[in-house]
């Protein structure tokens, strides 16, 4: 049985089409990405999957159990981290987490094998009021109480949005953990880097989604070449470029510029020469998932 | 019924770890039995009155002298000029002017019939109205005492007249604290049972706690309980905290069974909880529910009959306060303390609060949806 089922599912707020018939399911064991930008519709499907939402169409499964008819029983099988900070900022790290094992009817000590991991981390605060935690440990703690009545499917709304690069990293490891412990997860991230850690991922945008695979299949499936540029003054180079009729796209990465063009690339050198840019280097590289997301938004753009 | 509990203890710790707390639940009851038990005064004194005497006679300085003994006025300035007077009155130096004419005197003796004129400053109507009454019940006093000193009879042949004796059943010495600090009393609770209880459900929708929350198995009515219960407790504790402060400050009589009083307050929290979740079901920001409890509150309690006698209203405010919880519970604990009212006196207001916590709360459950 797969842990989550969606079947064409639709819904809107007034004018605004926040999900666009989206069907995709979860495998068992499975760490499955949500990516797309702020405003996409990730948090209203998880608020559907969580039972908080009615679909206006469609219908969604977790664990073989209906979203709509039999939201108790999801209710108790279901971890669910929300979006924004959702625990009690004046209740102290050990009081948050004993009061969600309780209303599980379970207790901390039940379920310490799965959250050990994490809560080691928190533990020399428990004493302190989850409001006055940093932003990353606010999340772990945010997960342990997602965990510890032992779900048997993980919902995590952008557990990582607001939170630094090293918890980050952090968080992205404790979750290849609870994978490996058989849990299948449902994380979203408008970050693409942490899209590369999942399974599978789903590119989802204005409510659409654009592409379902592994991470590296959807790197591999890009299929142009990708020219790495750089100079001095990067802001007339981007100018420059986009003014160029071979230029296909151009984004900036970092420092350097991602083009690419259905010209040869001598073509470019020979229109840039002229414009004396100083420091210009052009070099191939390797596309990443980043690259087939920027596409794929333009194609739907243009689609549209 | 262990999952209310987790919540309640949940709640008792919430509202105790707030610092504002704790000062809400004992400093406020007491500074508002003392501030306005003592301020909230009906008794009008002191009021200054400027007295114009054209006259300068004999009676005419025994009129002014009764007036000033009589201990509710004060001579704030006596003059010869109206005018003078009148600006007084303009400036809201004097309350009160007597102006006695000239010949004040010789006109009651030879004619037998003289006037005098009592200009009221009426910005304060009730103010107003006890200023003219305590007046022309002075001067109409003397107007006898003046009838019989010059048909020169004593007492016992004087005309004939009604010899009024009264006596202030229920509250002898007509001590206003024994009135107010009941109805104090219930605005405490009230305050208490519809604020704090509806900001409470509304702060776990500001804060988003109620996201996470509603992904667990607490059950609508788990999350209601748990929610409103610790203010009905709270609530009670300062009634019996108030009256304790009452009887030792105050000595509040306590003339019936003080646990009519308190069965009653069960079943009005209930309405006044009812109204906070109710309110809550609807708003969405503390502030918000603030402002609408407001409202209502406000309306409740000018209209409680607290502050003015909801016999003195207008036929169709009349009617409104048969919808009005606070009116309810002003009369009821006005009753039994000081009347010593007993079941069978209450038992028609008892069931209609148990109606108004039906509806009330009935319709409140009804909104409130889990799935926010």
């Amino acid at each position: 049985m797969q842990p989550i089922v969606i079947e064409n599912v639709h819904k809107r707020f007034g004018d605004v089409k926040a999900l666009h018939d989206i069907s995709f399911s979860v495998e068992q064991g499975e760490l499955f990405g949500l990516i797309g930008p702020d405003g996409a519709g990730k948090s209203t499907l998880f608020r559907i999957l969580a039972t908080l939402l009615l679909a206006d169409q469609g219908s969604a499964f977790v664990n073989g159990l209906h979203v709509v008819k039999d939201y108790k029983a999801i209710r108790r099988q279901v971890g669910y981290m929300p979006g924004r900070f959702s625990l009690y900022q004046d209740l102290t790290i050990e009081e948050n987490l004993n009061f969600f094992a309780t209303i599980f009817k379970t207790s901390v000590e039940e379920n310490y094998d799965l959250i050990k991991d994490i809560y080691e981390q928190i533990a020399p605060f428990k004493g302190r009021p989850a409001g006055k935690l940093s932003g990353g440990m606010k999340q772990k703690l945010a997960l342990c109480c997602a965990l510890v009545h032992k779900p048997a499917v993980l919902f995590l709304d952008e557990p990582t949005t607001g939170v630094d690069p090293v918890s980050r990293k952090e968080f992205w490891e404790m979750l290849q953990r609870l994978r490996q412990k058989g849990i299948p997860i449902l994380v979203s991230t408008p970050y693409m880097d942490e899209a590369m850690l999942c399974d599978r991922v789903a590119l989802i945008q204005k409510g659409e989604i654009m592409q379902i695979n592994t991470p590296g299949n959807i790197v591999k499936s890009y299929g142009k070449k990708i020219w790495a540029m750089r100079a001095d003054n990067m802001f007339r180079l981007i100018r420059d470029l986009r003014a160029f009729e071979g230029t296909d796209s151009c984004f900036a990465f970092g420092e350097y510029l991602h083009v690419t063009l259905h010209v040869p690339v001598e073509k470019v050198q020979a229109y840039l020469t002229p414009l004396q840019h100083g420091n210009l280097v052009i070099k191939p590289a390797q596309p990443g998932i980043e690259d087939a997301f920027m596409q794929l938004m333009q194609e739907q753009n243009e689609t549209v | 019924m262990r999952t209310i509990f987790f919540i309640l203890q949940k709640e008792f710790l919430q509202v105790f770890r707030n610092r504002s707390m704790l000062p809400i639940i004992f400093v406020v009851p007491v500074v508002q039995l003392l501030v306005l038990a003592f301020a909230a005064n009906y008794e009008i004194r002191n009021l200054s009155v400027d007295v114009v005497d054209h006259d300068g006679s004999t009676w005419s300085r025994q009129l002014r002298d009764k007036l000033l003994s009589s201990g509710y006025f004060t001579l704030h300035r006596q003059s010869y000029s109206q005018q003078e007077a009148f600006e007084d009155l303009e400036a809201n130096r004097a309350d009160l002017i007597l102006t006695i004419p000239p010949h004040f005197e010789r006109d009651l003796v030879r004619e037998n019939e003289a006037t005098v004129q009592l200009l009221v400053n009426a910005i304060n109507g009730s103010k107003a109205g006890l200023a003219y009454g305590y007046a022309a019940n002075i001067i109409g006093r003397f107007n006898r005492q003046v009838r019989m000193d010059w048909l020169a009879l004593d007492e016992d042949d004087g005309p004939e007249h009604i010899d009024i004796t009264y006596r202030y059943w229920y509250n002898p010495t007509l001590n206003y604290k024994f009135f107010m600090v009941p109805g104090i009393l219930v605005v405490l609770v009230t305050l208490i049972g519809a604020f704090l209880s509806g900001m409470n459900i509304v702060k776990e929708k500001e804060i988003g706690t109620i996201e996470q929350l509603n992904v667990t198995p607490i059950r609508k009515h788990h999350f209601i309980i748990g929610k409103l219960l610790p203010f009905w407790i709270i609530a009670l504790f300062e009634l019996a905290f108030g009256l304790a402060v009452g009887k030792l400050v105050f000595s509040l009589p306590f003339e019936g069974n003080i646990a009519w009083v308190f069965l009653f307050a069960a079943v009005y929290l209930l309405v006044m909880l009812g109204l906070g979740l109710l309110i809550s079901t609807f708003t969405e920001t503390q502030q918000q529910s603030m402002f609408i409890t407001w409202f209502f509150l406000i309306i409740f309690i000018l209209m409680s009959g607290l502050f003015t006698p909801i016999e003195s209203m207008p036929a169709w405010a009349q009617q409104l306060t048969l919808v009005n919880p606070v009116a309810y519970f002003v009369k009821v604990i006005r009753m039994v303390m000081q009347k010593g009212s007993g079941w069978a006196d209450i038992q028609h207001y008892f069931g209609i609060m148990l109606l108004m916590a039906a509806a009330v709360n009935s319709v409140a459950i009804w909104n409130y949806r889990k799935t926010v």
